[in-house]
Order: C-alpha cells, then sequence, then structure tokens
C-alpha cells in the first residue's frame, strides 16, 4: 500500500503547471486534494513518473459571481463550496451534494475541479455538472478552452480534456425562477461511494409545466450519466401529472453498462436509482411549487 | 532516491528533514518523527485511523504526502493534550464515557472529534454521527464514541467559560 517513486513538483502558476505537463508528458499526472489520486497510487492502480502539485495555487481557489453563471475555481476545497454562502443561493444542488462527497476530512484537502477532472461515475460533482449543464475551462499551452459537460466525460475515469489540458474552472448556471433542486443517494455507509443516486435540477414555467429539468445518475455506469429520456418525457408537461415513480423508471431505460459488484448487482442497482431518481424528483418538483429554494 | 528538504511544525515543534516524495504524511510522522500515535489501518483513506491536523483542518495523513505538508503545521494525537499531560476535553470524554476499547481507532477519532467540534461546539446527535462516518471502530458499537462526542460538547463548553 505504498505509492512508487516519483519525482515532484510544485510549480507557483498554474502556466508553469501546464508547460511542465506538456514537457513531461504522459508520465506526469497533475495532483489535486488528491483523494482519489493517492488511493490509487497506494493501491498500485495508477504510476506516474511524475506529480505536479496544484493545490497551493491560489489563482485556481475562489468563488465568484460572473454574470448568470456561478465561477468555481477547480482548486476549492469541497469543504469551501459547502459551506459557501454564493453557492447556496445560486448553485444549491451543489451545496446539497457536497455532505455526500466523502467524508469531512476528504473535503477538508479534495477539490471540486479534483472531483470532475478524476470523472468518477459514483462522484457527486460530476453528475451535478452534467445535471446544471456546467462549462468546464481548461488550460494548456495551446491557450484556454471550454467543454460543455455533457462533452466532457469520456469513459471510466476518462475526459475530453488533451493529455497536455488542466481543469481550471467550472462555470455554473446560476439558478433562476422556480425551480428545485434535490440529491438522494443509497449508500451502506454515510460518504461512501453510493450503490446509486440521483440529483435532480428542475424549473417550472408561470403554468406550471417543467421548463427545464436536469437529472443526474451516480454509480450506475462507467461515466457520470444523464437520464436523457427522462428529462424529455416530463418538459412541457404539468407538473402536478407526472409520477414520480414513472420518471424514475425512465430515468433507468437510457442505461447500459449498470456495474454489478461486491456491494450490488446491475438488476439491483437499477431498481434502487429507479427509486433515487423518483424521490428526487418528488422532492425538487415540490420545492418548485412552492416556489423559493432553501438550500 | 530524490530526497527532497522538508521544513514543517509538528506539534508546535519545527522539524527539518529531507523525504522521498512518495513517503506520505502518516508515514513521515510515524518513521521519521517516531510518533507512532498516528495509526495506519487501510493506507487509503478508509478507515479515518490516521486523522491529524494540518493547519487545523482533520484530514487523512495516509493521502498526503510529507512533502506536500512542507511549511504547514501538523498536529498529531501526541499534541492534543496539554504538555502537562493533562487530557483534552475530547480525551476525557472518551475515557469516561467507554468511548474507545482497543484503542487502534482512537488517535484518528480524538483528531477528528476535536476539529468537529472546534467548528461545531455543540452538535446535533446527527451531526455527530454524520462527522464520525469517516471514521472506523470494530470495538464500541459507536454508541460510547458518539456519548463521548456529547460530553466532550458539555466539557467543551465549561472549559471555555
Amino acid at each position: 500500500m505504498k505509492p512508487a517513486s516519483f519525482d515532484y513538483h510544485r510549480p507557483d502558476t498554474i502556466d508553469d503547471a501546464v508547460t511542465l505537463l506538456a514537457e513531461l508528458g504522459d508520465d506526469a499526472k497533475i495532483l489535486a486534494g488528491g483523494q482519489s489520486l493517492v488511493p490509487m497510487l497506494a493501491m498500485r492502480l495508477a504510476y506516474f513518473d511524475h506529480l505536479i502539485d496544484i493545490s497551493r495555487l491560489a489563482e485556481l481557489r475562489g468563488i465568484e459571481r460572473r454574470g448568470h453563471e456561478l465561477w468555481i475555481g477547480a482548486g476549492t476545497t469541497e469543504t469551501t463550496v459547502g459551506a459557501d454562502d454564493q453557492v447556496r443561493q445560486a448553485v444549491p444542488l451543489l451545496t446539497r451534494a457536497t455532505p455526500f462527497v466523502g467524508h469531512f476530512q476528504i473535503r477538508n484537502r479534495g477539490t471540486l475541479g479534483g472531483s470532475i477532472a478524476h470523472a468518477d461515475a459514483a462522484g457527486e460533482y460530476p453528475a451535478a455538472a452534467l445535471a446544471l449543464d456546467a462549462v468546464m475551462e481548461v488550460l494548456s499551452p495551446r491557450g484556454r478552452r471550454e467543454i460543455a459537460a455533457a462533452d466532457f466525460f469520456a469513459g471510466l475515469w476518462e475526459t475530453t480534456m488533451d493529455s497536455d489540458e488542466v481543469l481550471t474552472g467550472v462555470r455554473f448556471p446560476v439558478r433562476d425562477g422556480r425551480s428545485g433542486f434535490s440529491v438522494q443517494e443509497f449508500s451502506r455507509r454515510h460518504g461512501d461511494f453510493a450503490i446509486a443516486g440521483a440529483l435532480v435540477a428542475v424549473q417550472l414555467d408561470g403554468d406550471d409545466r417543467v421548463s427545464r429539468c436536469g437529472i443526474g445518475l451516480l454509480g450506475l455506469g462507467s461515466v457520470p450519466e444523464r437520464a436523457a429520456a427522462a428529462e424529455g418525457a416530463v418538459i412541457g408537461k404539468l407538473a402536478d401529472e407526472l409520477a414520480p415513480q414513472e420518471i424514475g423508471r425512465a430515468a433507468m431505460t437510457d442505461l447500459e453498462d449498470v456495474p454489478t459488484d461486491l456491494q450490488a448487482s446491475a438488476s439491483y442497482r437499477t431498481e434502487v436509482g429507479a427509486t433515487m431518481v423518483a424521490r428526487a424528483w418528488n422532492e425538487a418538483i415540490n420545492e418548485a411549487l412552492a416556489g423559493a429554494a432553501h438550500a | 532516491m530524490h530526497e527532497q528538504p522538508i521544513r514543517l511544525s509538528v506539534n508546535e515543534t519545527p522539524v527539518t528533514d529531507s523525504v522521498e516524495p512518495r513517503m506520505t504524511l502518516a508515514d513521515f510522522l510515524r518513521d521519521k518523527c517516531g510518533l507512532t500515535g498516528t495509526h495506519l489501518g487501510c493506507e487509503h483513506g478508509a478507515c479515518g485511523a490516521c486523522t491529524v491536523l494540518v493547519d487545523g483542518d482533520a484530514v487523512r495523513s495516509c493521502l498526503m504526502f510529507a512533502i506536500q505538508a512542507d511549511g504547514l503545521e501538523v498536529t498529531t494525537v501526541e499534541g492534543i493534550a496539554s504538555p502537562d499531560g493533562t487530557l483534552s476535553p475530547v480525551q476525557s470524554a472518551l475515557r469516561e464515557c467507554h468511548g474507545l476499547q482497543c484503542g487502534f481507532c482512537t488517535p484518528g477519532f480524538v483528531t477528528s472529534l476535536t476539529a468537529l467540534l472546534r467548528d461545531n461546539p455543540d452538535p446535533t446527535d446527527d451531526e455527530i454521527r454524520e462527522g464520525l462516518s469517516g471514521n472506523f471502530c470494530r470495538c464500541t458499537g459507536y454508541q460510547g464514541i458518539v456519548a463521548a462526542a456529547h460530553r466532550a460538547a458539555a466539557l467543551g463548553s465549561v472549559t471555555q467559560r
């Protein structure tokens, strides 16, 4: 359970970090909070000749309102995100997802960007980014570019970032109108990887019809999933006419590689997933109908 | 190979050393500083036995490399009691409430509870259980530990008056 040898680099700026990453190539890995990477190194699931530590870069930390979006620096710790008043008001889904991210000792080091770049299928922040249509800001020596959350998650622990790109920040749309949010998870122990979970963000128009809906799924594939079919089925419908259990079942129809492991079979996970979606839908739609969100 | 110098504070004592980058903070504390109160159960962040305070915040010392603690202040379980040996409210409460049996997990509970009660001096039962969800104990069944957390909160509020 000891990591293999590596060289350690702690550049002073993010520009230096991406330059170094480009120079060192595939033998190097970015180290942020290390709460997923270090266990993988310890268990020798991963091996790198070089680690580039970005955890002290102040320029990657911060939370800022930018027009209709909230920018969160990739290096902002999960503890900071979970406790921040601007996040609570502007992106309540993130506030509610945070207590499910590991344990408080993990959240003290773990970062928002690290969680999203790690792209674990059971990660809360990746699923929240998907459900909310967040925008990823990435940097390489070739410059900056943006990647929509829908285009970001590629496969098991894989993203569409190029090997010389680093996630520097994420922009989340600020909640608008009559909206509701909920996070529901089922796990053996609070803070463990969920057997299955769901995040729902829903918005209603003046006639109580669903005008926007994002459903993120946890632990139900090799990547964070979005339940597109279920979302499509509820848009334009009256809130009162939608049955949570049906939405839960619909959310499971697109899934192709639900994992089976020691914790749960694929069929059990799907059952749990449908129930989590139904519960999350119920809570979110009731909040939207009540007209105001309280994180 | 490739040792790099570090300078940090451990239990308010300055420490200067050199480490292989792959050495975790937990191994550094145990093997280089001789502070074997920090225990290693799983070495991948699940059990919580290795929890220490870094700049006051509870973290897993097995999920942080010693070199990352360069310039920071680390407090281990050895640094929780007063220099004269008087137990902290958390330590006293764990003893009073039978919050330990074999003691292997106890350093992680002491450091986690110390940080938890600093940030939330009067936690509810649910807040305590959620706060301690990242620490395994295989002896006590947790009831004594939760009772100790309430007791420590009461002792702490008395101490601060």
